[in-house]
């Protein structure tokens, strides 16, 4: 299925797509892999698979730290192509820059395309600074996805979402990834404001963590995105079975709760 | 000279690479830095802070004992180091605590490796009531427990960072983070010329005035310009900044000193434009310390304010064109010039300006007697007696 199906998917049946996130090579390599397998079976409609990178100012400690252990372990964008590979579902990439343009941005999405990726989040990469990636990722069909923030002028989210293919990621609240108690009302707001000037879908991200708030934000965005919520499971399992047990469990209640409005 | 049409752009370099969070922040300082440049009100408030706060304008010192051991070159020492604060930091930091106050915030964020940059950050924020935090990496908090103690005595709250290599890189991540969440009310006073557009070009713009003054200083001096001006490179604010009064006098060479710490060779160094290789970090396309996967290498260097795996974007550009040299300086090289400059003018440097003095020494008997350097002396080196006396053996 291409992103474009999933959202129209989801749409017919009145409900909100559910993104999850998890960083390739975290713990392991193998171990991203089942953990995205475990998100999928428990109803997760696209899966995001991060790129670790050494200095993720986007990040909060849960994410940072994930990011970490993955280094540790040398992930590469080989390994990362592998960890899309094993997706059973869309999946699309999320990295910082610079990992990107050392790759070589043509030859990124190229690969990526190779794995049946279908876009990547690049969020520090600027629609100003986006001339490569556009030229590199237009012939191959790789959605590009920026993120929109309760900042950005009305001016600044036309332009942003003009570059945009996919869906377009809209940051609930001004902050870095991490799970919130409460979605903050700014989510909404930015919604309203980024569907007046596109007619892509739009996806919610940063601090969602449980069912409830998932059904919150599924009443207004097109997509619910979940990465911290998920790797915080990870981290406090005593074993990788119940990691496995937890994640699924959690994406279970995750999307009975974009069902729910 | 040519330079990219594009703003905030250095031919290939520079830019912004941010979180669209941050854009409306940045956008909001590029007009206020824009608008106070040509804002007479403002220049003279600068100035007279400048006059009567931080000693400007700053002396030059003749070397010639030290000179003796530079090929008898006649050294002409910019006296950065006297500065209220003791380096080139309060320069930009009062510039931008103003533009702070013009932009109607109420807190200051600063990342800090040396100590530096936090300890003129803690006092312009003393000095205009700002709140002020600042970042510093676990690591440097220890190299540098004088200057900690000196902010927390000047009000700010110290955070010390204990992610990743626990320097100054890991302090702008965190700081980077705080920014993204308060930006509404928070100005982050970055203190080098590195960074998203418009911190490179506004940063020099606030050190421009040390090359400025010492144009003019030199040529009434010595009725030439100088054959070379010399500084060290961390970031490459202090460099930028007496550098660019002089790019179009094409006779004069512009040499910075990057932090060779065991060799470049090594791999154990944070000379960023002679080892590095054209990347993003922090927001702006430039030489970056990285893998072959675009993952930021630690730097090393006994100079915590020189530890930095990035460089500023237009010194990346000065390198690529020719305009400027950029050499390698070790540990070892940067503490023998250290030791002299202090027995033999009685100026005890910072380590990261002992780099730049270790290259007029090299710089000198390569030019020899008939040859006048120019060095930024950037700081003074009381913040690093703990780390000298540890390195010359001298008992605490
Ligand atoms: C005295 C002194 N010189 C130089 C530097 C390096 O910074 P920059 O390259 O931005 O001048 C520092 C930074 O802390 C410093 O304290």
């Amino acid at each position: 299925m291409k992103l474009h199906e999933v959202f129209a998917h989801a749409k017919a049946e009145n409900r909100a797509a559910l993104i999850g996130y998890m960083p390739a090579g975290f713990p392991t390599k193998e171990r991203s892999q089942q953990l995205i397998a475990a998100m999928i079976d428990g109803g997760v409609d696209i899966v995001e698979v991060g790129f670790p990178y050494s200095d993720p100012v986007m990040d909060g400690p849960v994410i940072q730290q994930a990011a970490e252990i993955a280094l540790r372990n040398n992930t590469s964008a080989r390994d990362v192509f592998d960890v899309v590979a094993s997706s059973t579902v869309p999946t699309l990439v999320m990295s910082y820059w610079n990992p990107i343009e050392r790759y070589g941005a043509a030859k990124f999405a190229d690969d990526l395309s190779q794995v049946s990726g279908v876009g990547v989040i690049t969020p520090d990469l600027t629609v100003e600074e986006s001339e490569n990636w556009i030229n590199a990722t237009d012939g191959q069909g790789i959605g590009r996805v920026y993120v929109v923030a309760p900042s950005s002028s009305d001016a600044r989210l036309a332009s942003v979402a003009a570059a945009c293919s996919g869906f377009v990621y809209a940051a609930s609240l001004m902050g870095v990834t991490g799970a919130r108690t409460s979605i903050s009302s700014a989510a909404s707001e930015l919604v309203a404001r980024v569907r007046r000037v596109t007619d892509l879908p739009i996806a919610v991200g940063l601090g969602v963590s449980n069912a409830e708030q998932a059904a919150e934000v599924a009443r207004f965005a097109d997509g619910v995105i979940v990465g911290s919520a998920f790797i915080k499971l990870v981290q406090e399992s005593a074993t990788f079975d119940e990691a496995i047990t937890a994640v699924r469990s959690l994406a279970q209640r995750l999307a009975a709760g974009v069902r729910r409005s | 000279m040519e330079r990219s049409s594009i703003i905030g752009h250095f031919g290939p370099y520079g830019g912004r690479f941010v979180p669209e969070a941050l854009i409306a922040a940045l956008e909001e300082l590029d007009a206020a830095h824009q608008a106070a440049a040509i804002d007479e009100n403002f220049q003279n408030e600068l100035a007279h802070l400048h006059r009567t706060y931080t000693g400007r304008p700053s002396i030059i010192t003749e070397a010639p004992r030290f000179g003796a051991h530079a090929g008898g070159a006649r050294i002409l020492l910019k006296r950065e180091d006297l500065n209220h604060t003791g380096s080139h930091k309060i320069n930009n930091v009062l510039g931008q605590a103003l533009l702070t106050k013009r932009m109607g915030k109420k807190r200051i964020i600063a990342e800090t490796g040396a100590g530096q940059h936090g300890v003129a950050s803690a006092t312009a924020a003393a000095l205009l009531g700002l709140e002020c935090v600042v970042y510093m990496g676990e690591e440097d908090t220890k190299r540098q427990s004088l200057n900690v103690a000196r902010m927390k005595l000047l009000g700010a709250t110290v955070v010390p960072v204990t992610t990743g290599s626990r320097t100054l890189k890991d302090a702008i991540n965190e700081a980077m983070r705080d920014w993204v969440t308060n930006v509404e009310t928070t100005h982050y006073l970055l203190g080098t010329v590195a960074g998203p557009h418009p911190f490179p070009t506004m940063v020099r713009d606030f050190h421009r005035i040390i090359g400025v003054e010492s144009r003019a200083q030199v040529l009434e001096l010595t009725g030439r310009l100088p054959d070379a001006v010399l500084a060290c490179v961390g970031g490459g604010s202090n460099a930028i900044g007496i550098f660019h009064p002089f790019i179009d006098d094409e006779n004069v060479r512009l040499i910075g000193l990057e932090a060779g710490g065991a060799g470049v060779e090594t791999g154990r160094h944070a000379a960023t434009i002679s080892g590095g290789t054209p990347g993003v970090l922090h927001g702006t396309r430039s030489y970056v310390l990285q893998d072959e996967n675009g993952q930021t290498v630690e730097s090393h260097s006994i100079s915590a304010g020189l530890d930095y795996p990035g460089v500023g974007p237009e010194h990346a550009f000065l390198h690529d064109i020719g305009r400027a040299e950029y050499r390698a300086i070790t540990d070892d090289q940067a503490m023998h010039a250290f030791a002299l400059l202090s027995k033999t003018e009685g100026i005890i440097p910072a380590i990261e300006t002992a780099h730049a003095l270790a290259g007029a020494l090299q710089v000198g008997n390569e030019l020899g007697k008939e040859a006048i350097l120019l060095i930024n002396l950037s700081g003074r080196g009381d913040k690093d007696v703990q780390t000298a006396a540890h390195y010359f053996g001298i008992p605490l």
